[in-house]
């Protein structure tokens, strides 16, 4: 690699190959826009929403990333991954707040960010790894089944809250800001000289400036891209390849298919627990409601249009569904009612009883649901490999009638 | 060995307060008898196609949201009380209903689940899972997230009265008059409607040659093909009637609780999903009697233990029967290729 870039034919010769690569394109411009997005979102509208609505999406990039690894590379469906989201959420919240005071346990515990990023991933895994041990057998459709229904009952049970340790449905708030040792002060904070700051005290992240939380986020995901695309080329990830194409091939090949998935399962959880402990100390707040079905369908809905099996495309699909779901669709009853506005359609903003019609604002606040749907069906249909795909996945999609139903069939010692 | 513990536990129950038991097994009874109506078609089409068809629950839910506008054609509206003129009206709009949702599911089949049939196992999956967000966004445009209100055209007179002598039910616990356990005529309507389609739909599925088509495609799609069984009509006819057997359900449920809402299909399907695995998914009886145990099962938790865990304890149910006995209890009538 230092060679590579010591010698400028060879890298001219790299950069060649890279600038043909669409991949590495992404890469590229997703790197730049990360690194220029806050100076220029806070310099064209004076403030920080934009930067802390981008912090937001990259929590779902996480998630994405997550799902990529059990859907697109094991070829497992999961439909309960808000299940592992909301159990890292949960794990931050818990360990860092005054919540377990009112708990039977009657002592607050305040963990730091940095320990609790790693519990939750950690303990996240471990509930993936839980449930994927006795279920991981079963066939491909089952096993989504059986994580939908997991993904239902982990709300459901920290809603209901047995024995007083998750606060139910009142949620639980004032949850720990990250801190980090050692900081320094300058102009892009509030005070205007050049000055080193220490301790937890001076060094909090703010709720106010989000900021850090977006550095935060873009180096998580630079470390997770580089940690799954090392998986993915690795022995495992070849692994993972021959599992998802032919189970059967893969296991008289020597592979463990059991363990196989079981890591899939269990590092896409961790993802998701990691992404979990950001969202907890981002928002403050963890309320089982964040956690709904639509949340695992959502983070599908990113994979499957970004494409599955390729990291880049994912990503790409996450922030353009975040953007859709959470920008656009949010901001368009707003937009529709002015632009009905002004072109005269003043009659349809107003709700009519005998027609029931809702009014335009209302109306068109309620398409998100259709719109997820229609993303779902129409890429399945037309272009199941994703906007930016991989190229052995677009193959294998592609192969009509060559691809028999054994492809997702994880049946192995069932009768 | 469980199944014999919870025997014994609904014995004890009854001993101690039979009015008591009598009254939830009867809201048992009748919720079942609705499951029972949306898993059968979840199990038609799993033994057809192999497909789980997600939008299933929320086909049921088009029923209902079909049938209250084709009432109102007849000038009934949400307020309307029983009256016997409205009987054949009400068959009438139940036909009408069923055939339209049968037309809907068949449009789904064909657009969304046609065109993937070759398509890897996870595609149609995911496009059915579409299809439910599709039609769940669709009905929210329409009536947006309030509870549509149902008129109350079933009597509310009582069929049958129980007295308890034990003398402690529910809330009225400790009070000194001998409560009463009333099962309506409502109940009643609502399992004799279901047990009518169960058996037509028995009937049809044994007895004429499409559905003799029906199983052969669903032993073996190829062999049937070689038959000179038109795969793609067969299949067709599969989802219309799940559709029309899900869409009277809607109907049915709509009438029985007077309230329907756009999002009625997720947890009901899930359930009603639930009680075809439970039953062995492909198989019809199986599907009736899963959604019968589910029905009671919910209804003995709600009552004895709590309702807010009563969604945990059904989706508890599934994960357990996919994992330990992934036949179900009657076993797979279509054996697994």
């Amino acid at each position: 690699m230092i060679a590579t870039l010591r010698d400028p034919k060879r890298l001219r010769a790299k950069l060649r190959q890279w600038s043909r690569d669409p991949n590495m394109v992404v890469y590229g411009v997703l790197f730049v826009a990360a690194v220029i997005f806050p100076p220029l979102a806070s310099f064209a509208t004076g403030t920080s929403t934009l930067t802390g609505l981008a912090a937001d999406a990259g929590v779902w990039v996480l998630l994405a990333i997550g799902l990529n690894v059990v859907v697109g590379f094991a070829g497992l469906l999961d439909l309960g991954y808000a299940a592992f989201f909301a159990i890292g959420a949960y794990t931050y919240a818990l360990l860092a707040s005054a919540q377990l005071r009112s708990s039977p346990l009657h002592q607050a515990v305040h963990l730091p960010f940095w320990v609790l990023l790693f519990l939750a991933m950690f303990v996240a895994a471990s509930a993936g790894a839980i449930l994927g041990a006795p279920t991981l057998r079963l066939r491909g459709d089952y096993l989504a089944i059986v994580t939908l229904g997991f993904g239902e009952i982990v709300p459901r049970v920290f809603r209901n809250d047995p024995g007083h340790w998750t606060g139910g449905i009142n949620a639980i708030g004032g949850i720990d800001q990250p801190t980090i040792p050692v900081c320094l002060d300058g102009p892009w904070s509030q005070g205007d000289d050049f000055k080193l700051q220490f301790g937890a005290v001076n060094c909090s992240f703010s709720l106010s400036d989000p900021t850090a939380y977006y550095v935060l986020m873009v180096i998580l995901i630079i470390a997770c891209v580089i940690l799954v695309t090392n998986l993915q080329i690795s022995r495992l990830g070849r692994a993972w390849a021959a599992v998802r194409e032919d189970e059967v091939a893969a296991a008289a090949m020597g592979v463990n298919t059991r363990n196989i998935k079981l890591l899939a399962f269990g590092i896409g959880a961790a993802f998701s627990g990691f992404g979990g402990a950001y969202y907890g100390a981002k928002l403050s707040l963890v309320s089982p409601d964040n956690f709904d079905f639509t949340v695992s369908i959502t983070v599908l809905v990113m994979v499957v249009l970004g494409g599955m099996g390729n990291i880049p495309g994912v990503i790409l699909g996450a922030l353009a569904v975040y953007f859709l779901e959470f920008k656009f669709l949010t901001d368009l009853p707003r937009n529709a009612a002015a632009l009905a506005n002004q072109v005269g359609l003043q009659g349809l903003l107003a709700p009519n009883a005998a027609t029931s019609w809702p009014g335009l604002e209302d109306f068109v606040g309620r398409l998100n649901f259709l719109v997820l749907g229609l993303i779902l069906v129409l890429m399945m249909l037309l272009r199941p490999q994703g906007i930016l795909p991989s190229r052995v996945r677009a193959q294998e999609l592609k192969a009509e009638g060559a691809a028999d139903d054994t492809v997702f069939d994880a049946r192995a010692g069932q009768t | 060995m469980s199944g014999l513990l919870a025997i014994l536990w609904v014995i004890y129950l009854g001993a101690e307060d039979p009015a008591g038991l009598i009254a939830t097994l009867v809201i048992g009874i009748t919720d079942g008898a609705m499951f029972a109506l949306v898993a059968l078609g979840y199990t038609m089409v799993y033994g057809i196609i192999e497909l789980i068809n997600f939008a299933h629950g929320d086909v049921f839910t088009l029923g209902g949201f079909l049938g209250l506008p084709l009432l109102g054609l007849f000038g009934i509206t949400s307020g309307t009380k029983f009256a016997w003129v409205y009987v054949p009206i009400l068959v009438f709009v139940f036909v009408l209903v069923m055939g339209l949702n049968g037309l809907v599911n068949i449009t789904i089949e064909r657009v969304a689940y046609r065109p993937l049939r070759n398509a890897p196992r996870l595609a149609p999956l995911i496009t059915a899972i579409g299809m439910s967000f599709i039609l769940e966004g669709a009905m929210y445009l329409w009536r947006g997230p309030v509870s549509l209100r149902f008129p109350n055209l079933l009597p509310d007179t009582v069929a049958s009265r129980f007295t308890s002598p034990a003398g402690h039910f529910g809330l009225n616990s400790g009070s000194t008059a001998a409560p009463l356990i009333d099962i309506g005529v409502k109940d009643v309507a609502v399992v004799i409607s279901t047990v009518v389609l169960v058996i037509l739909l028995s009937v049809f599925i044994n007895r004429t040659k499409l559905g003799k088509a029906m199983r052969a495609t669903a032993q073996d799609r190829d062999a049937a093909q070689l038959m000179g069984i038109d795969i793609n009509r067969t299949i067709s006819a599969t989802f219309f009637i799940g559709a029309a057997l899900a869409g009277a359900g809607g109907m049915i449920w709509a009438l029985y609780f007077n309230s329907i809402r756009f999002d009625l299909g997720f947890t009901t399907g899930l359930i009603a999903f639930t009680a075809a695995v439970l039953g062995g998914i492909g198989n019809i009886e199986g599907a009736a009697l899963g959604g019968l145990l589910i029905g009671i099962i919910r209804a003995l938790n709600e009552r004895y233990l709590s309702a807010s865990w009563s969604d945990v304890v059904i989706f508890g149910i599934l994960i357990m029967v996919l994992v330990f006995r992934p036949t179900g209890l009657l076993g797979m009538r279509v054996p697994e290729k």
